[in-house]
């Protein structure tokens, strides 16, 4: 942690992490230690006072039928992205790893999503399933589909689904390339002198090698489904049709922003907070145990 | 006059005490080796003198001034790592030129002392390249530049040849040896080769367990080691240990061998003789049961035991001797070449 | 390829084609539509193929108004605040990341593990779980519509902080030391030795710190009233909104390029970097 060798002084260092924590304290723990205090508080209807009622805004926020199914949707829709998105770049990966001329070019065409912003993702995908103009809906209609994501809420989620996990592949997809360059080629040389098929290999030997990386992205991926969504979701749907597509994210965005319920939306935070804290731990101890490995 | 006085320096971690009660005096333009096993606390040693490490106790003093709390860059000191320490973004020239150009040198002047540093070690023409693109031994050459450039009053050497290969390791001891010479800086040199502390060193300071054992001249530390620990240290093949009870010039191995000692000792000793100082000879009163003989060409060492005991002995005799082959052979002990220690303090009774 | 089997290779190039079309197929349908005009892009089935409107199209877009009808400010001006703000983020988060590391490893001070967990601790709290209190803070600073609110509030950063600590630990003692001995105080040590050394790491974390400032949505649109303040990845929220009275998808879809261009292009032009940053940070 701290060089064996190194200085000792007071002001200097002192002034080098000013800057640092004077951000974290004005904008990240004030402000988070505001969203805690008025979790506590309910305000009249028109903000004149407030009162203190301990535990009551998180009572009412979990007898909240809505609030729940709200947390539950999230779940559906954070493990709908991780799957589709890891599941698309670990196959993605595993062909590229076999290419050997060309690997580079694949590559460069496939992780430049990253690079676009969620909402803008967003955007690209309503345009192409825009009911009346979108190639999609035209296309789906020879099949008899008839698709609206501005009415039927399941397929709104399917949409923000799809844009959310189209936009992280590029990421599973890099992470999971290194990992599998990462294995020594000897290892997979030995498994085909067993006798092993390519497809054998590629479940027996590489996937299970690669699982480090799968845990660490199944964390990443939900954490981005969480939280990195909601530009997806303000651009496709705005939470609709009838709350089909809002998260917790955007419930809280909604709730304090839109409709000024403070208390509400400030219990709602603190709750974000704790599910955040609890997938940096998990992350975290994970990165420890990787260290080892 | 860059003399360094070393006054009862101890070096404390928390409770644990690492250097105790070291003392020394260096003289100007002398080489000092200070050399020990690893852990011995050679290199605290050394990085207190450069000031990288503070002195718990006592005093340390360069010119007769006391130096304890001054910066490393204030010492009038330059120092050349184990591992070089070169700046990896910094051409030869500007690694050289650094610690210059921090003390406001004109440029002039800073050309003028880089190269002449450059000439002396002939790396003239790598004076524009990177750190990375030399080999090992041109990159100890720079670190000995970057030394010289500063033209200090001391210098300081942390094992700066164990990552070289044996041969340009041999090759660069001796380069050290006449750099040194010509240019008369007081230096201090850390090894853990006994070799290199023979052949380098004015006088050698032996340290164990944070202890020195002796302080004197190579050929003092060969010839009258002040312990135990000393004597099994220098020299190679190591010093033959077995012990004995000394009474009257008589010394009674535990095997039951007598030899003739010139010295007073009385009561439970340890003798030490080197395995060159075994003299063969049919009639010797010395018998070693042979379990090994290596033919080094120069030499053959014989492995063996002494008859009656399992004490391990080791004698060096001279070309490949055929005699080696023997099961036992005999051997001479002169009194003169027998070491005695206490066998409780393990120091020399002279 | 441990083997060679013809019939395998076609399928792996055939399985990776797939993928990228399927990653570049929205990039196309954007860059048809904003090659064609007004009234094309308003007839069901949308075309598949560029038009001739694109210059046409990007002059307008970047220069004119935008959306007809539609009093916004010009899209050169969101992208240049888009520019300002990116730029700052990362900037920003660099310096104040490599000062906080440099303290933490190479000084003893007091409190320097609380002040390495205070850091910690904004990892554990995004924008989004403290939208309400953060926005309080920045409008009682004054700092709503300015450059200062757009980036400021987003600089501390405990990843790069981390990442420049691993960075400095990995440094030998021995380089410190022989600075010491060369009389280098602390701050010339940082400028001459460390900096340099870890200049690719810093390029690195740059283009991602680039990317991830140049996307941020959620915080410009709570904090830019004034439309002059307005991003160009806020702006596509907008626009779509307005196109549900009267669609200009040509102008939309220019729009949501210009947008996409910037980071997509550091992306592919310092692709090495950003791999690197992406793995360095993140691990």
């Amino acid at each position: 942690m701290l060089k064996r060798v190194h200085f000792i002084k007071i002001m200097l260092p002192l002034l080098l992490v000013a800057p640092q924590i004077a951000v974290t304290i004005i904008f990240f723990m004030w402000p988070a230690g505001q969203a805690l205090y008025q979790s506590f508080l309910i305000e009249d209807a028109f903000g004149l006072s407030s009162e203190f009622v301990w535990f009551e805004n998180f009572e009412l926020l979990f007898d909240d039928e809505i609030y729940l199914q709200t947390f539950w949707r999230t779940a559906v829709f954070s493990s709908l992205v991780a799957v589709l998105a890891m599941s698309i770049a670990l196959v993605l990966a595993g062909f590229a790893e076999r290419v050997i001329k060309g690997a580079g070019a694949y590559r460069t065409l496939l992780i430049w999503p990253y690079a676009v912003a969620p909402v803008l993702a967003g955007a690209l995908w309503v345009f192409m399933f825009n009911p009346t103009l979108g190639i999609f809906p035209f296309l789906l209609e020879k099949i008899n589909i008839d698709w609206n994501h501005y009415l039927n809420g399941g397929q709104a989620m399917g949409l923000v689904v799809a844009a959310a996990a189209w936009k992280q592949i590029a990421y599973n997809f890099l992470f999971y390339l290194a990992a599998m360059q990462s294995i020594p080629k000897s290892v997979i040389e030995a498994a085909a002198i067993d006798g092993a098929s390519p497809m054998r290999r590629f479940w027996t030997i590489t996937f299970p090698l690669v699982s480090p990386t799968t845990f660490f992205l199944l964390v990443i991926n939900i954490v981005y489904a969480f939280f990195d969504t909601f530009g997806i979701i303000h651009a496709v749907t705005q939470g609709g049709p009838a709350n089909a597509t809002t998260i917790l994210v955007y419930k809280v965005y909604n709730d304090g922003f839109v409709g000024l319920d403070l208390g509400g939306s400030a219990a709602q935070s603190v709750v974000l907070m704790f599910i955040v804290i609890v997938m940096t731990v998990v992350q975290f101890r994970y990165v420890e145990k990787k260290v080892e490995y | 006059m860059a003399n360094i006085k070393l006054d009862k320096l101890t070096k404390s971690y928390g409770d644990t005490e690492v250097l105790h009660h070291i003392d020394g005096q260096i003289e100007h333009g002398e080489f000092i080796v200070i050399v020990g096993p690893s852990g011995c606390g050679k290199s605290t040693l050394l990085r207190m003198v450069a000031g990288l490490e503070t002195v718990t106790t006592g005093e340390v003093s360069i010119g007769d001034k006391m130096i304890n709390d001054l910066e490393p860059a204030d010492r009038d000191i330059a120092m050349v790592f184990q591992n070089y320490a070169l700046y990896p973004h910094m051409s030869v020239e500007q690694n050289m030129a650094y610690g210059l150009k921090i003390r406001k040198l004109p440029k002039a002047e800073i050309k003028r002392r880089v190269e002449e540093a450059a000439d002396i070690l002939e790396i003239r023409d790598y004076l524009k390249r990177k750190p990375r693109q030399l080999s090992g031994g041109q990159r100890q050459r720079v670190a000995m530049g970057r030394a010289i450039v500063r033209d200090p009053q001391v210098f300081l050497f942390d094992e700066p040849l164990s990552n070289l290969d044996a041969k340009l390791r041999v090759q660069m001891r001796l380069e050290i040896r006449k750099l040194q010479r010509r240019l008369g800086v007081t230096s201090i040199y850390v090894t853990h080769d006994q070799v290199e502390a023979m052949t380098l060193g004015d006088r050698l300071m032996v340290l164990n367990g944070g202890y020195v054992e002796q302080f004197g001249t190579p050929i003092e530390v060969y010839e009258k080691p002040a312990s135990i620990f000393v004597a099994g240290f220098i020299g190679s093949p190591s010093m033959n240990f077995v012990s004995a009870t000394a009474a009257n010039g008589v010394l009674t191995l535990s095997n039951g061998t007598t030899l003739a000692t010139n010295t007073t000792a009385a009561g439970a000793v340890t003798v030490g003789i080197r395995p060159e100082h075994l003299f063969p000879n049919k009639d010797g009163v010395l018998k070693i049961e042979v379990d090994l003989p290596e033919k080094l060409g120069a030499t053959t060492l014989v492995h063996g035991r002494i008859s009656g005991a399992e004490t391990a002995f080791t004698a060096s005799l001279n070309g490949i001797n055929a005699a080696s082959t023997a099961d036992v052979l005999s051997f001479d002990a002169p009194p003169e070449f027998l070491h005695i220690f206490d066998a409780e303090t393990g120091k020399r009774i002279s | 390829m441990v083997e060679n089997r013809p019939f395998l290779t076609v399928i792996t190039h055939a399985v990776l084609v797939l993928g990228v079309i399927m990653i570049a197929l929205p990039i196309w349908i954007t860059f048809v539509a904003a090659s064609h005009d007004e009234l094309r892009m308003t007839q069901a089935p949308i075309p598949m193929l560029p038009g001739g409107h694109f210059w046409e199209n990007f002059t307008r877009t970047l220069f004119g108004s935008g959306l007809a009808g539609n009093e916004i400010t010009p899209v050169w001006r969101m992208l240049l605040n888009s520019l300002v703000m990116a730029f700052s983020i990362a900037a920003g988060k660099i310096v104040i990341s490599l000062l906080s590391a440099f303290a933490i490893v190479y000084f003893k001070f007091p409190f320097r593990m609380g002040f390495f967990w205070m850091i910690f601790l904004t990892l554990m709290l995004p924008v989004e779980v403290r939208i309400l209190p953060t926005f309080e803070v920045v409008a009682n600073l004054g700092l709503l519509n300015s450059y200062w609110g757009l980036s400021v509030p987003l600089i501390a950063s405990a990843t790069a902080t981390f990442m420049f600590r691993q960075v400095f630990l990995t440094i030998p003692d021995e380089m410190l030391e022989s600075a010491r001995i060369d009389g280098a105080g602390p701050l010339r040590f940082f400028w001459d030795i460390l900096i340099p050394l870890s200049r690719t790491n810093i390029a690195a974390l740059f283009v991602i710190l680039f990317i991830y400032g140049w996307n941020q949505y959620l915080w410009p649109l709570l904090i830019t009233t004034d439309s002059d303040m307005t991003t160009i990845v806020v702006s596509i929220k907008q626009m779509l909104e307005a196109a549900e009275q009267s669609p200009q998808w040509n102008i939309i879809m220019m729009t949501a390029m210009l947008a996409m261009l910037p980071p997509i292009l550091v992306v592919i032009a310092m692709q090495k970097l950003f791999v690197q940053g992406l793995t360095e940070t993140d691990k």
